[in-house]
């Protein structure tokens, strides 16, 4: 009888593997850059060609780095969570926009929002790759030291703003601060 | 109004199909024959009733009822009538209706067919196959109905994904789902024989034109959809290891296993409890296919649109139907006793080989097709498991199959001498083995270990099943026999495996001499491929009857020869404006010349991919093969109990012989 | 029938395929897509890609895919080439940016011993299996076994169906 009974076993596991499965979103790619330093670049900004934003000025505080495009379309109902979350002062925002044009860029900006401290300009697309972007809207979340510790992929909801994002950040606050 | 005639042709589908369900089965029970009488009138009016909705949605789709939320979605004023058809089945609600109307279709041939089985077990069987209309006609009227209307009505559909628009989905869909559904008669057969109680070779010899049946469906079926994508997708595959793809190619291997296993308990009384077991995976791996399929636990190229909530209906419907199958067999089966003796050298044993390594070959692939799944529920990483993958696991556990398929053939039930065998065996295999390594050798250019196995292999097949039938003509010849009396189920038996020779040698020749060049071309260029120059003329516009399209002109020529002029497109869709590759190809016996156009770069240049892919065109003659061997053997009148009215007188021995002479090594 | 074979052997081989090796006439030249020109490290980029997959439509490999990311990536791999980074060098570079996911052929690591040598442990242990079961119905004594019931059965329903038309 415990012979026969071994496909049936097999087959639980499997059903229980499936069910598993059906709560995952198999498009959804984790990071590796998740704990490793943040990888270094310097861009002009949007704004300001002739200024620079590197690596460096996301140093010594918890920063949020958010990689987005006016041809974007999701892009454009993160912007009223950005927006907010940027009045509140909790964290600052750093851009990156991706592969667009500045002035196009720039226009958007006046007509949804500004939510950044600054953004960089990655016409090329290079520093996303780095960053391993591979679909806007994403957001990271980098701590004190520079590392990232936490990737959104897609829009920011309100629900990943709350639940996950700003417990994470509010913890890694008290971290910088001790 | 037709719609609604629709819905409740579905509705009292579902009801009929409860009634099917319970009441046959009880009364096979309990011993009513009046309950078991039930079996056939309930199963052939729910079958009715569900081509009717067939017939309903078919009517919405060529009248452009756009009030139908599905028909809105999948169909435009614009698309070509034979694609209206199509589009029936392009998308998940509709499909899920094809899915039953062809259950449906092997309902009412059952229904048809079964009248020399006893009573109790064909309402058994229409039984089973009740509860798995109940599954699926819930799941179609609870979480996708194809009927739902849709208020306000827009003024056009959304049009068919351009994607499927193509010859290929008239045909493949109902081909592919003959076969994956058609898995349910042997599994009901083997349900009911546990639920008798009377696992027996009756069982077994009843079931096995069934399983053929459906296994030549799926093999014509998986065919149409390899030389689908690659007809379209524009990389020149026939194949990627698509967890789809993978989805039907289970089935079918555990489908081959099975028609095997099947041989060997009709013929010696032998290994019921794992040929019934086999019976019950080859069904489970279908519903498993369903599942991956629509519910988006994988990503994959053509999966429908996604909705876990469809996910969890059709994982519960494989739970129950799999996990209580399962459980009937593991309480049914102990008490199974083995068949005849053989002998270690014997058909038997080597028809277990070949269920061995294809049970193994299925397994790896499906541990292929889960285990990005199973790592991401175990949270350790996530991976992707392609081709590359496939391919090295794949091939070592297949190629043996090919080898030893042109032995079983002629080797003897229950004792086989090894000394008559290897006298009959040492020619040809010397022969295959020289043609095969001079062939490769001559073939690639170099000494590649894989492709003489596989080419020696397959010469190797092809030339035993030729001479086994040979063989067979030339005794005829001999005897009182009209020349072509071979009976039919080795003719079929064999012609498959030649088959199954001719896709091997295809599979290799068009793998490893396939050649292909990316190149930009303006107007006027020329490169060159394997000894044919491609020109490229330059492209035009031309307008479809829903969809604009760049053509471009590529002239092939071979020693100042013309031979082809291709015409390779590039779509984009009106209403769904995604751009569509069309290559363009030219097909021949030894060769396809294949051009598929990619991006404008820039001066009136194209980019462009072109391929010389020799011997392709035979991996679908092999399956073709196949498939014409599992219609012959199908048609076997062994399986047909019934006597044929107005023939002669029937033969005294009403049971053929147990050992079918073989051309044969043991009696040289 | 041996007279057979050498006809057979022919008719095997008679289909004029055309040998890979056939001789190539040089023509114009045109630029492949990839920008080498050197047919040797085309066919390197192009092998390259076909066993990487593209993130995007995540069905295609980086080779096949338009997407703009695919494109992206396709020029990361001729720079990297171009500065004579080895295979795995670059595949190096996309793993650590994407994960191993990238990969059509899944790396040999803890996570995938199962997944590489499963097929082949089932394999051996259907062999077990199969060749305790040999043995045992080897073993057993010569002869037909008697009829079971289920021959009789089958034999018996045959005759019925039969029967009145004999």
């Amino acid at each position: 009888m415990v012979r026969y009974l071994v496909s049936f076993g097999l087959f639980a596991i499997l059903v229980a593997l499936l069910a598993v499965g059906l709560g995952h979103d198999p498009r959804r790619i984790p990071s590796p850059l998740i704990g490793k330093p943040a990888p270094q670049f310097s861009l002009p900004e949007l704004a300001h060609p002739e200024r620079t934003l590197s690596r460096k000025d996301l140093l010594g505080k918890v920063t949020l780095f958010n990689v987005w495009a006016s041809w974007c379309v999701s892009c454009r109902d993160e912007m009223r969570v950005l927006d907010a979350l940027a009045k509140s002062g909790v964290v600052p925002i750093y851009g990156l926009n991706y592969k667009d044009h500045r002035t196009a860029a720039l226009e958007w900006l006046k007509a949804f929002g500004n939510p950044y401290v600054v953004n960089a300009f990655d016409q090329a697309g290079r520093v996303a790759i780095n960053w391993g972007v591979y679909g806007v809207p994403e957001t990271f979340v980098v701590d004190a030291k520079g590392i990232i510790r936490y990737k959104q992929i897609g829009p920011i909801t309100p629900y990943a703003l709350n639940r996950k994002i700003l417990p994470l950040v509010r913890r890694l606050q008290e971290e910088a601060r001790r | 109004m037709i719609p609604e005639v629709g819905q409740f042709a579905l509705m009292l589908a579902l009801g009929l199909a409860l009634v099917q369900a319970t009441l046959p089965l009880l009364g096979a029970w309990r011993g009513v024959p009046e309950w078991i009488a039930v079996a056939r009138p309930a199963a052939r009016a729910q079958s009715l009733f569900v081509l009717l909705a067939l017939l309903c949605l078919t009517y919405a789709f060529l009248t452009n009822d756009f009030s139908v939320a599905y028909v809105a979605e999948n169909s435009n004023t614009a698309l070509p009538w034979f694609y209206r058809i199509g589009a029936v089945w392009g998308a998940h609600e509709g499909s899920l209706l094809l899915w039953a109307s062809i259950l449906s279709v092997w309902t009412l041939v059952v229904t048809f067919r079964s009248r020399s089985l006893p009573p109790d077990f064909t309402a058994r069987v229409l039984g089973v196959m009740g509860w798995v209309s109940v599954g699926f006609l819930l799941f179609m009227l609870i979480a996708s109905n194809p009927f739902t209307r849709m208020f306000p009505v827009p003024l056009n559909g959304r049009d068919l994904n351009p994607l499927l628009q193509n010859p290929g989905l008239v045909l493949h869909p109902p081909l592919l789902y003959m076969g994956y559904v058609g898995f349910v008669v042997p599994f009901a057969f083997a349900i009911s024989a546990l639920l008798d109680g009377r696992l027996d070779a009756a069982w077994a010899r009843w079931s096995r034109p069934w399983t053929t049946a459906a296994w030549l469906f799926l093999t014509l079926g998986i065919a149409v959809g390899s030389w689908w994508s690659y007809s379209v997708l524009g990389w020149g595959g026939w194949w990627f290891w698509d967890p789809v793809e993978n989805a039907s190619f289970m089935p079918w291997l555990v489908g081959t296993a099975l028609i095997h296993s099947l041989a060997v308990t009709d013929k010696r009384g032998a290994f019921k409890s794992w040929t019934v077991l086999l019976a019950i995976f080859a069904f489970s791996l279908s519903l498993l296919g369903t599942f991956l399929v629509r519910s988006g636990v994988l990503v994959s190229v053509h999966a429908f649109a996604t909705d876990p909530r469809r996910g969890i209906f059709i994982l519960m419907f494989l739970a129950v139907v799999v996990g209580l199958s399962l459980l009937l067999y593991a309480w049914r089966a102990p008490t199974v006793k083995g068949g005849g003796n053989f002998h270690v050298l014997s058909r038997e044993t080597l028809l277990l080989v070949n269920n061995v390594l294809l049970i193994s070959a299925a397994f790896a692939v499906l541990l292929g097709t889960l285990y990005p799944l199973i790592l991401e529920g175990m949270a350790v990483g996530k991976i992707s498991v392609g081709p590359p993958y496939f391919n090295t696991v794949f091939v070592p556990l297949t190629l043996p199959i090919v080898f030893l398929a042109a032995i079983g053939a002629g080797v003897r039930w229950k004792q086989q001498k090894l000394r008559p065998l290897l006298r009959y065996l040492w020619p040809p295999f010397v022969v295959c083995l020289a043609a095969g390594i001079g062939f490769s050798i001559w073939y690639t250019g170099e000494v590649r270990a894989l492709v003489i196995v596989a080419v020696v292999s397959a010469f190797w097949v092809m030339l035993l099943s030729a001479r086994d039938i040979w063989g067979r003509i030339r005794r005829n010849l001999a005897g009182a026999n009209r020349w072509y009396r071979v009976p039919r189920h080795v003719l079929g038996m064999t012609l498959a495996h030649f088959g199954l020779g001719v896709f091997v040698l295809g599979v290799t020749l068009a793998g490893t001499g396939s050649m292909e060049k990316d190149v930009n071309m303006a107007p006027g260029d020329s490169v060159s491929l394997a000894g044919y120059t491609f020109r490229f003329e330059g492209v035009t516009k031309l307008r479809g009857p829903n969809y604009t399209a760049t053509q471009g002109a590529v002239s092939v020529s071979r020693d100042g020869h013309r031979v082809a002029l291709l015409h390779p497109q590039k779509r984009v869709y009106i209403v769904q404006t995604s751009p569509m590759t069309e290559a363009g190809i030219q097909s021949g016996l030894f060769r396809d010349l294949y051009v598929s156009l990619g991006d404008p770069t820039g001066g009136g240049a194209w980019a462009m991919r072109i391929y010389y892919k020799p011997m392709v065109r035979w991996i679908w003659l092999g399956a073709l093969f196949m498939a014409l061997g599992g219609l012959v053997a199908a048609l076997d009148r062994r399986y047909r109990l019934t006597v044929a009215r107005g023939a002669a007188p029937a033969p005294r021995t009403p049971v053929p012989p147990a050992h079918p002479v073989p051309v044969s090594p043991g009696n040289p | 029938m041996r007279r057979l074979y050498p006809l057979l052997l022919l008719l095997l081989l008679m289909p004029a395929v055309p040998a890979v090796r056939a001789a190539s006439p040089a023509a114009a030249p045109t630029v492949p897509t990839s920008g080498f020109t050197n047919p040797r490290e085309d066919a390197r980029y192009h092998a390259l890609l076909k066993n990487l997959r593209c993130l995007v439509c995540q069905n295609e490999s980086l080779q096949d895919s338009q997407a703009g990311l695919a494109k992206d990536l396709r020029r990361e791999v001729r720079d990297q080439m171009r500065q004579g980074k080895s295979n795995r060098d670059i595949v190096r570079y996309l793993v650590a940016r994407y994960g191993d996911f990238v990969l059509y052929r899944p790396p040999l690591m803890h996570s995938t011993y199962l997944l590489w040598f499963g097929p082949f442990i089932g394999l051996l242990i259907g062999i077990v299996v199969l060749v305790a079961l040999v043995r045992k119905r080897a073993r057993a004594p010569d002869g037909e076994p008697p009829p079971d019931g289920a021959r009789k059965r089958l034999v018996e329903l045959l005759r019925d169906r039969e029967g009145p038309k004999t």
